[in-house]
């Protein structure tokens, strides 16, 4: 167990690496560069002369391999770089954003999970009964519905209503608690319902694999109580393919949700990255790109070393 | 379990069965009754998509400006948007931009990912490797980065949105049929194959490929509903399909705010056209998962 870890550590690097090369390479294929977006796009005639200029002080005129050599060693000094477009550290445009994205997230996986467990579990103790049929039309309908569209209908509902709209301004947890849960709580319950599904349906598949399992009707025939064999037996057991579920959709939410933070307006890494590609911010659309992939290699990490901890028969192998 | 897989399966793809076709669409129907509803609503909609100039009581892009924002009623029975279109009518012919999104992207992107994932199955050792390094990058970005950033690149409007939405459906493909694959390799008509001299692309094609259609299935059938999803998202990020164009996510472009008080019809009914599409091809696949292959679960 322990070399798969260390191997699967250390496969985190050429993956890192591959989309390091991958986003650098994609970022240049657009069309235009972010001198000419900004020097011409203020309408009026700029000389070629400071044009090249500026790209020069950007450093986009050197050969592309010294370019990505200089991101590179820079990357290995943790220096992500200056912004292109705003002349600010990469770290620190990220950083402003990084919190409330990272809420949001936090926020959709306690929803998710407080759905998941208790209607997978109900679920799969009533196959194919009422309150199966329920849960499962609920979850199929939360994978449905846009989480945008059910963004947009929360806020539609308030406005008609109450002609109350969430403030719209982030204010961190810690200063206002309440503003911040007022703002923050909708796009959570948005996200977190179709989150909820997915992780819905893989309790109720997984709770109905191990209540088949020989241990169960072992557990069973020396007259355990029934909440005891649920709970010690078969939701431990259960929990596995649940928690790897969980772990990939936390990293999806932390840059996926560049629709839901456009319905609710919410300065979020959804919408840095649109900006920064829009504005042929190389700089910070590299940063962004590899902190997300970074954040999913990662917890598909953490999901493994879960996995060693719950189920011991991992662990020892 | 794996009998059974292979008899739907034949019976779905062998010519000049019809019988047989028919005999296991009725099977398929009794056994899981909510797939059938699925695939009942899902042909439904095809069928509304290829007469939408019949069905649909106006022309979409016909701009009524008399009736702007009109309520549901007779005239119009799902109101009217800001152009005084009709909203129906703009649902009716979305469907069409839907549909030829969602199949486009799913058949061809799960189509690349069996080749890919079934000669990366095939080749193994090193080959496979390096693959499997390269699915993992493409792995590590949610859906719609990735997408936002083939939109970047080639631009917007119709075709360019199912190409970028079929390419993060690539790897995911992929991984799924290299897994079966993997175990097809190992079987005695393979090796057999081999020993007679076949080439490497014969024999992916015509002995391996065959063989993991089942998996395959199920991943086309997933990608459908997220393709729609995807397609929706772009389009309201106006990223996608483009005015005039009528696609449903571009009909919930404008925001809450704009029509609370005026017109809360306008973004209710689109909204409820991609639900209720969605919901159709999952319930589809879903059944035809649980009959093809009940393991199956993440994707």
């Amino acid at each position: 167990m322990r070399r798969y870890l260390v191997k699967r550590f250390l496969l985190m690097f050429p993956t890192l690496l591959g989309v390091a090369v991958f986003v650098f390479v994609l970022i240049r294929l657009l069309p235009g560069d972010v001198v000419q977006l900004r020097m011409a796009g203020e309408g009026g005639f700029v000389s070629e002369e400071a044009m090249q200029q500026e790209r020069e002080r950007l450093g986009l005129d050197r050969p592309i391999w010294r370019q990505f050599a200089d991101w590179m060693s820079g990357l290995a000094r943790l220096d992500l770089g200056v912004s292109m477009w705003t002349g600010r550290p990469v770290t620190y445009e990220i950083g402003i954003r990084f919190q409330l994205s990272l809420q949001i997230a936090i926020m959709a996986t306690i929803i998710a999970i407080a759905l998941a467990l208790p209607l997978g579990t109900i679920a799969a103790l009533y196959q194919d009964r009422w309150p199966d049929y329920a849960v499962r039309v609920f979850s199929i309908a939360g994978l449905a519905m846009p989480s945008f569209w059910l963004g947009i209908l929360i806020l539609l509902g308030f406005l008609i209503a109450f002609h109350w709209t969430p403030p719209m301004v982030y204010v961190p947890f810690w200063v206002d608690p309440w503003r911040n849960l007022s703002q923050l709580v909708w796009p959570a319950l948005a996200t977190g319902y179709r989150y909820s599904a997915v992780a819905t349906r893989m309790t109720r598949s997984a709770v109905l694999e191990v209540l088949r399992e020989d241990y169960i009707r072992t557990a069973r025939a020396k007259g355990i109580r029934r909440k005891l064999i649920l709970t010690r037996h078969a939701l431990k057991n259960a929990m596995l393919p649940v928690v790897t579920v969980i772990g990939l959709e936390f990293a999806f939410l932390i840059g996926g949700l560049v629709v839901t933070e456009q319905v609710f307006n919410l300065n979020g890494l959804g919408k840095l990255f649109v900006d920064a590609v829009t504005q042929y911010d190389y700089t910070l659309v590299q940063g962004l790109v590899l902190l997300v992939a970074f954040v999913f290699i990662l917890s598909n990490f953490a999901v493994d070393l879960l996995y060693a901890w719950l189920d011991p028969r991992i662990r020892y192998r | 379990m794996a009998i059974r897989a292979l008899e739907v399966e034949e019976a779905a793809v062998t010519p000049g069965h019809v019988g047989r076709g028919v005999a296991a669409v009725l099977r398929f129907a009794r056994r899981k009754p909510l797939g059938a509803a699925g695939a009942t609503v899902v042909i439904l909609m095809m069928l509304t998509a290829v007469l939408a100039p019949v069905v649909a009581p106006y022309d979409p892009l016909e701009t009524h400006y008399d009736a702007m924002f009109a309520p549901p009623g007779a005239q119009h029975w799902l109101g009217t948007d800001s152009f005084g279109r009709d909203v129906l009518s703009r649902l009716i012919f979305g469907s069409r931009t839907a549909l030829l999104v969602g199949f486009g992207a799913s058949v061809i992107g799960a189509t690349a990912g069996l080749i890919i994932g079934t000669a990366s199955g095939y080749f193994g050792g090193r080959t496979d490797m390096v693959v499997q390094r390269i699915l993992d990058v493409f792995l590590s970005f949610p859906l719609i980065v990735l997408a936002l950033a083939v939109v970047a690149i080639l631009g917007t409007g119709t075709l360019k949105v199912i190409l970028a939405i079929l390419v993060p459906m690539i790897p995911r493909a992929a991984r799924v049929c290299r897994s079966s694959a993997l175990a097809i390799r190992e079987t005695p008509y393979v090796d057999a194959a081999r020993t007679c001299g076949y080439g490497h692309v014969r024999i992916i094609l015509r002995h391996m490929v065959p063989n993991v259609i089942p998996p395959y299935l199920i991943v086309l059938t997933a990608f459908l509903g997220q393709a729609i999803l995807l397609e929706a998202s772009l389009s309201y990020l106006g990223l996608g399909v483009q005015e005039p164009t009528p696609a449903w996510g571009l009909m919930l472009q404008g925001g809450a705010a704009e029509y609370a008080e005026s017109a809360p019809w306008i973004p209710v009914f689109p909204g409820l056209a991609i639900s209720l599409a969605v919901f159709a091809f999952n319930l589809f696949g879903d059944s035809l998962r649980d009959v093809l292959d009940p393991k199956l679960r993440t994707l």
